[in-house]
């Protein structure tokens, strides 16, 4: 058999795959990284639930014990490790000081391209439809 | 234990250890960016190299593996995917054994029983393993494309990576979503490489290039798990690491030393795995769409193959040999054909 023309196209097509990410990737400076904005109304505040790092991490696990907490035991108090108590929502209490949903969440979201399903049920209330 | 076994073991966890604690030692630059380079280098000129030396080696003739009545009278019905004759049929067998696996599905094991009496009996899960196995990996290979491609382009022209991943998470289990394909992954990897630990007869049969792969590949799993739903790593930078990568603009020392050991351990798990890829069994990836005993149609009846390499034979036709010897023969009293 002399199938060598076949198999190098199907070579080409392999490795032209592989390399995608390069071809679209090349001059971009992507590498840089999201920038999120703090509001005013959060620098106010000065303090949020838990540190930086550490809600950088657990916000979304947070989010999920919140939604359970309220729909399945209707407990809506959080109480922080200083003993400070929140509503526990995502529309009043995280919105209320980041009010910037755009600078503020959506700028790693769209970054690392994740799609969180917040908003499936959930409006930003600064968000005029 | 079987040496085989514990030879892979020891080799994962020596490159575990580098891979963990190496990048740490201010390395990073080399695990997170040259390594990656030289892996994927190596992993595309290695599968080249071995793709070619295949298409190289001679196949004169047709040898086809036929798994049913091949085709014969008219009246006798032949079997048109496990003895193709033609083109159609030899793409419809390999479409069922490239997606499929359908020669996987017929495998059986053989077994001792009442004592002196062997019996073969269909074994699927060897079948259900592999399947498994293969679709939650593409699954995670290409959910992972959402690391190299920037967020616009996903968007908008690479869509399917979005709508794979929201399928993944069909089941909306917790924050972030539990995507079924990774622990599908690891636990497939696991059932086959139990498989070669526990039955005996597979045990017997495996080696160190059997159990390394799988072993590597469930570190690669595992790392992955432990990073999304345990230790919850900085995507953010590790998005900036992969891009920096793909667009040849590295991101900061800074941001790559931010990122956590585990990060770097399941890269360099990676690595190990596209350096390693072309000279071991993980060809038969390209392997699968260039067996002849698959990939041709049994027509060996029909049509005459003329090997295409064979040189030119000198031949002596009895005509021309009479010819140069014709007056010869007469004067011996030899019959010939054509008198002078």
């Amino acid at each position: 058999m002399n199938d060598k023309i076949k198999i190098i196209a199907g070579l080409i097509i392999f490795v032209a795959i592989c390399l995608s990410p390069f071809f679209m990737g090349l001059g971009s400076d992507s590498n840089k990284g999201p920038d999120p904005v703090i509001s005013e109304t959060a620098k106010k505040k000065g303090k949020c639930i838990l540190e930086k790092t550490e809600m950088a991490k657990q916000h979304m696990v947070i989010l999920d014990q919140w939604r359970n907490s309220v729909v399945r035991d209707a407990q809506r108090v959080y109480t922080t490790k200083d003993g400070k108590r929140f509503d526990m929502s995502l529309s009043n209490t995280c919105l209320d000081c980041h009010d910037n949903k755009k600078e503020f969440c959506d700028r790693c979201h769209d970054y690392a391209s994740v799609t969180p399903y917040c908003w499936d049920c959930h409006i930003n209330p600064k968000e005029v439809k | 234990m079987n040496l085989n076994l514990l030879f892979s073991l020891a080799a994962i966890l020596v490159l575990g250890c580098v891979g963990y604690f190496v990048p740490n030692a201010g390395l990073q630059m080399f695990f997170g960016v040259i390594l990656p380079y030289i892996a994927v280098l190596t992993f595309l000129c290695g599968v080249i190299w071995r793709v070619m030396k295949w298409a190289k080696s001679p196949v004169p003739f047709r040898i086809p593996t036929t798994c049913g009545q091949q085709q014969s009278l008219p009246w006798i019905k032949q079997n048109k995917i496990d003895n193709p004759s033609t083109t159609t049929g030899v793409i419809i067998r390999m479409f069922f054994e490239i997606f499929l696996f359908r020669s996987l599905f017929r495998n059986t094991k053989a077994e001792i029983k009442d004592g002196d009496k062997i019996s073969y009996e269909w074994e699927i899960f060897l079948w259900v393993g592999a399947l498994a196995f293969h679709y939650s990996f593409l699954t995670v290979l290409v959910r992972h494309l959402r690391f190299f491609f920037e967020d616009t382009l996903l968007k908008e022209k690479l869509f399917f990576v979005g709508i794979i991943e929201t399928l993944d998470g069909f089941f909306q289990i917790g924050l972030p979503i539990v995507l079924i394909s990774g622990f599908v992954l690891l636990a497939a990897v696991l059932f086959l490489l139990s498989r070669r630990v526990l039955n005996p007869q597979v045990k017997y049969i495996s080696l160190a290039a059997d159990y390394f792969p799988l072993l590597l590949i469930a570190g690669i799993a595992a790392t992955g798990l432990w990073m999304r739903y345990i230790e919850r790593v900085d995507v953010t930078a590790i998005k900036q690491i992969t891009l920096g990568i793909v667009s040849f603009n590295w991101t900061s020392i800074d941001v790559m030393k931010s990122v956590s050991g585990t990060f770097y351990l399941h890269l360099f798990f990676i690595c190990t795995l596209l350096i390693y890829f072309p000279f071991s069994k993980l060809m038969h990836a390209a392997g699968v769409f260039l067996s002849p005993t698959r990939n041709l149609a049994n027509n060996s009846r029909m049509v005459r193959h003329i090997n295409p390499w064979n040189p030119e034979v000198k031949v002596h036709s009895y005509e021309s040999y009479e010819n140069d010897f014709r007056e010869k023969m007469i004067e011996a009293g030899l019959p010939v054909d054509k008198e002078s």
